[in-house]
């Protein structure tokens, strides 16, 4: 777990504007879509707008991700192509189903990077899962390549081929999310969640965040600048929790210092997945920039 | 000959006016300007049957300077109306100096081409009117002031008027006129006070005269010689046409978010602190986050100054802001305020913003926020030209604030459509660079050099930090270097600073 993916942010891959500026409200992630919010007679023109933003913009340390049209329609194998070239970090597999699915698109990426030289594998790649086979192949998809980043639910899709639809508590989507978080630690990948489409409903939305948050999702996509405030806030580690963090790491270099086996803290035992808690807390919290010194510097 | 912020500044206007030397290095000498002694005896009326009359009686010759207000932005009838009258009239030769005019005023075109209208001087032009004198339909360049040199120039003389025609919501028949109930109200009457000390000429136009005494008055009867009633003066919906509804334009709400954080992480912003913001959607949101973060850190504001808007007015009912000073309310909300709340003071043009008085509101700033068209790598702010060289503002308290505040912050998007707002060079400066504390856009701020106490304090600011040269390299990467505007020799304006000097000319468009 190298880096924060809190937010991952939609953005319509035939709107200059936002492909411009897409960057500047601080997501962790830019997903650049040449998929279902470009129209048919858009993607070409599409392709060539996201292709030239990537080559051109600056987006920093932002993490550019684009998804591409699927092999099964006319323009995915161009989409791939265009995408490897221009240097995108992450191609996003729409409607992944199974195995297959990776290993057909990881094949035509690993042809692109052979032939203009770029270190192969240097490319990464993510899946959405939007429907019931797909998530019943959730660990299968991702295991299916190393060039897997993480694995993202698609809740519109699913809720649709599930003769559902969506509701305010998300128990709709219970069995899809909790398939998808488990296949994703059980592969050591990152999991994503869904998009929540009301924007002006923030309570809803932070609701929803809180709840991923807890089943162990990494972050979730979002649809508007503004809903990137919320998650990153809720992913961020709180004060209390960063100093809960220096105390269980403190306690322990103290009874490694004391050469003391058993270690407590308030009349409590620290053991291992405690202390890991505690890294993955401190590391969050440096990703986000709330807390600077490494551990070593503290005293 | 260039002036000290390297302007152009051509050699028949430097015969004519001094150049901008630094924002208060200009000496000042003389006395004040005043207006003809006049009477009115007990029993005589002032109220005079028509328009016509009024300007008539006024005494208005060829030649004279006449003024109004723009309390009324852009449902203003008066203007209009009134140069009609006098042009059918056969009046000509006429300077025009109202507080500023808007996009309604492209009627005035026909009386500038028959010769009714030959000089002008405004705080802005808008629209059709300021499109056709970028392109040279004047002889004589329109001089542009902001509100505070409006107020210095006339106590200095340098405008004065021989008839202000100044609509009021109310008036009663002996001139004391307010702007505060009627049909059509405008709240404070600021920058008409001014005209009312010290024109020779003083005629209320109201559509609603109301008994004796109408008080309080913004003008006073000791000041007004005639009143005239019209059917009406304004079209209410166009006066309180600002809109105050709260953003959701992302891009504003993040330069909105930067700009609170760089206020709230300043030295000025503590128990008793000043403000000013304007109505544009970035301001009106800094208001907002401003609020918040008063009411977490239990800060409370001793005044804030300016145009006012609704969100003001609130933090004024929840306690949060002492005293609100207003010189031109921009919704009825702040309108009616003013009437019903005395710590909503109605303010003159002279005590917000004159540099040339015994200390202007300005003074007492610490913070302002301004807008912008493009700010250069001085600086430098224009909010009078667009991208295209044509004359599309106001100077307004751009300047006087600026020079005023102690921290004084420009909001604006780095660039807008494929135009770029941070520039070598700004098209016209209205505020000069050296009043320009920090710049702020939706990927960072820059913070003028001029200021290393504010380098230093911000470092731990969390805001992208940025020098003004790495801002303009950001918008120039992403749209491009956009060509030079293409302008002939002749003169269409000339900004004037605040204190009277030549700031900058503007050209006419090829």
């Amino acid at each position: 777990m190298d880096r924060l993916r809190r937010t991952m942010m939609f953005v319509p891959g035939n709107n200059p504007g936002m492909l411009r500026d897409a960057y500047i409200y601080g997501a962790d992630c830019l997903m650049f879509d040449l998929e279902d919010s470009v129209a048919l007679t858009e993607k070409d023109a599409a392709r060539f707008l996201v292709y030239n933003a990537v080559r051109t913009v600056d987006y920093g340390n932002t993490e550019v991700v684009v998804r591409i049209n699927g092999l099964d329609t006319p323009f995915g194998k161009s989409d791939i192509e265009a995408m490897v070239i221009a240097g995108v970090d992450v191609i996003r597999l729409p409607k992944t189903e199974t195995k297959q699915d990776i290993l057909d698109v990881e094949a035509v990426i690993d042809e692109v990077e052979k032939k203009i030289g770029k270190e192969l594998g240097s490319t990464k790649m993510m899946a959405a899962i939007e429907g019931p086979l797909g998530v019943f192949n959730a660990y299968d998809i991702a295991t299916a390549s190393d060039r897997l980043i993480g694995i993202a639910l698609g809740a519109e899709d699913f809720v649709t081929n599930m003769k559902t639809k969506r509701y305010l508590d998300g128990m709709e989507l219970f069995a899809a999310r909790s398939q998808i978080v488990l296949a994703a630690r059980a592969a050591g990948i990152y999991a994503l969640d869904t998009v929540f489409s009301d924007v002006d409903n923030e309570e809803g939305f932070r609701k929803e965040v809180e709840f991923i948050k807890q089943l162990g999702f990494d972050g979730k996509s979002v649809i508007n600048p503004r809903q990137i405030g919320p998650v990153n806030e809720i992913y961020t580690p709180t004060e209390k929790e960063i100093s809960k963090a220096l105390d269980v790491k403190r306690a322990i270099k103290e009874a490694e210092e004391k050469g003391s086996g058993v270690i407590s803290l308030n009349g409590k035992m620290i053991d291992k997945p405690i202390v890991d808690r505690a890294d993955r807390v401190l590391h969050l919290a440096m990703a986000a920039g709330v807390y600077k010194e490494e551990f070593g510097d503290e005293k | 000959m260039k002036n000290k912020i390297g302007r152009e500044i051509p050699e028949e206007i430097i015969e004519k006016y001094e150049v901008y030397q630094g924002s208060f290095d200009k000496e000042i000498l003389g006395r004040k300007a005043s207006p003809k002694i006049s009477r009115v005896k007990p029993g005589e009326s002032k109220l005079i049957e028509s328009l016509e009359d009024a300007i008539v009686k006024s005494g208005l010759k060829d030649g004279m300077t006449i003024s109004f207000h723009h309390h009324f932005r852009s449902g203003d009838y008066i203007v209009n109306k009134v140069m009609d009258l006098i042009a059918e009239m056969g009046i000509k030769d006429l300077t025009l100096a109202p507080s500023s005019l808007t996009s309604v005023h492209a009627p005035l075109i026909k009386h500038i081409k028959n010769g009714v209208i030959t000089k002008i001087t405004s705080s802005g032009l808008r629209g059709e009117l300021a499109e056709e004198i970028s392109n040279g339909l004047m002889e004589e360049p329109v001089i542009i002031r902001s509100h505070g040199g409006r107020a210095r120039a006339i106590e200095a003389g340098d405008i004065q008027i021989d008839v202000a025609f100044l609509g009021a919501s109310s008036s009663d028949e002996y001139g004391n006129a307010s702007g505060a109930s009627g049909k059509a109200i405008c709240g404070p009457l600021g920058y008409a006070q001014i005209d009312a000390e010290y024109a020779d000429n003083v005629v209320i136009i109201t559509d609603n005269i109301v008994e004796y005494p109408n008080m309080p008055a913004s003008i006073l009867q000791t000041n007004v010689d005639y009143v005239v009633k019209v059917d009406e003066i304004g079209n209410p919906s166009g006066i309180a046409s600002g809109a105050t509804r709260f953003t959701k334009n992302p891009k504003e709400l993040l330069i909105a978010d930067y700009a609170s954080k760089t206020i709230v992480g300043s030295k000025y912003f503590k128990e008793g602190f000043s403000f000013q913001t304007g109505t544009g959607g970035s301001s009106l949101a800094v208001t907002r986050f401003l609020r918040n973060e008063m009411i977490k850190q239990n800060i409370n504001a001793s005044f804030a100054l300016g145009g006012i808007t609704k969100p003001m007015v609130e933090m004024l009912e929840e306690g949060l802001i002492n005293t609100i000073f207003d010189v031109q309310s921009f919704d009825l909300v702040a309108a009616n305020s003013v009437s019903k709340n005395e710590r909503h003071q109605e303010i003159s043009s002279t005590f917000y913003a004159n540099p040339h008085n015994k200390g202007a509101a300005v003074n007492k700033l610490d913070i302002v926020i301004l807008s912008a068209l493009e700010v250069d790598t001085d600086f430098n702010v224009n909010v009078i030209t667009g991208s295209d060289g044509v004359i599309r503002g106001a100077s307004g308290g751009h300047c006087d604030t600026a020079a005023g505040s102690k921290l004084t912050m420009i909001v604006a998007p780095l660039v807008r459509g494929r135009i770029p707002t941070i520039v070598d060079s700004v098209n016209t400066v209205i505020t000069p660079g050296e009043t320009i504390d920090v710049v702020v856009t939706e990927i960072g701020i820059a913070i003028n050099p001029r200021r290393e106490d504010l380098i230093e304090e911000f470092k731990n600011l969390d805001v992208p930090v940025y020098t003004i040269e790495e801002l303009k390299d950001k918008a120039i990467e992403v749209v491009g270097k956009p060509e030079r505007i293409q302008y002939e020799d002749k003169v269409v304006a000339l900004v004037e600073y605040r204190d009277g000097t030549i700031i900058d000319v503007i050209r006419k468009v090829k």
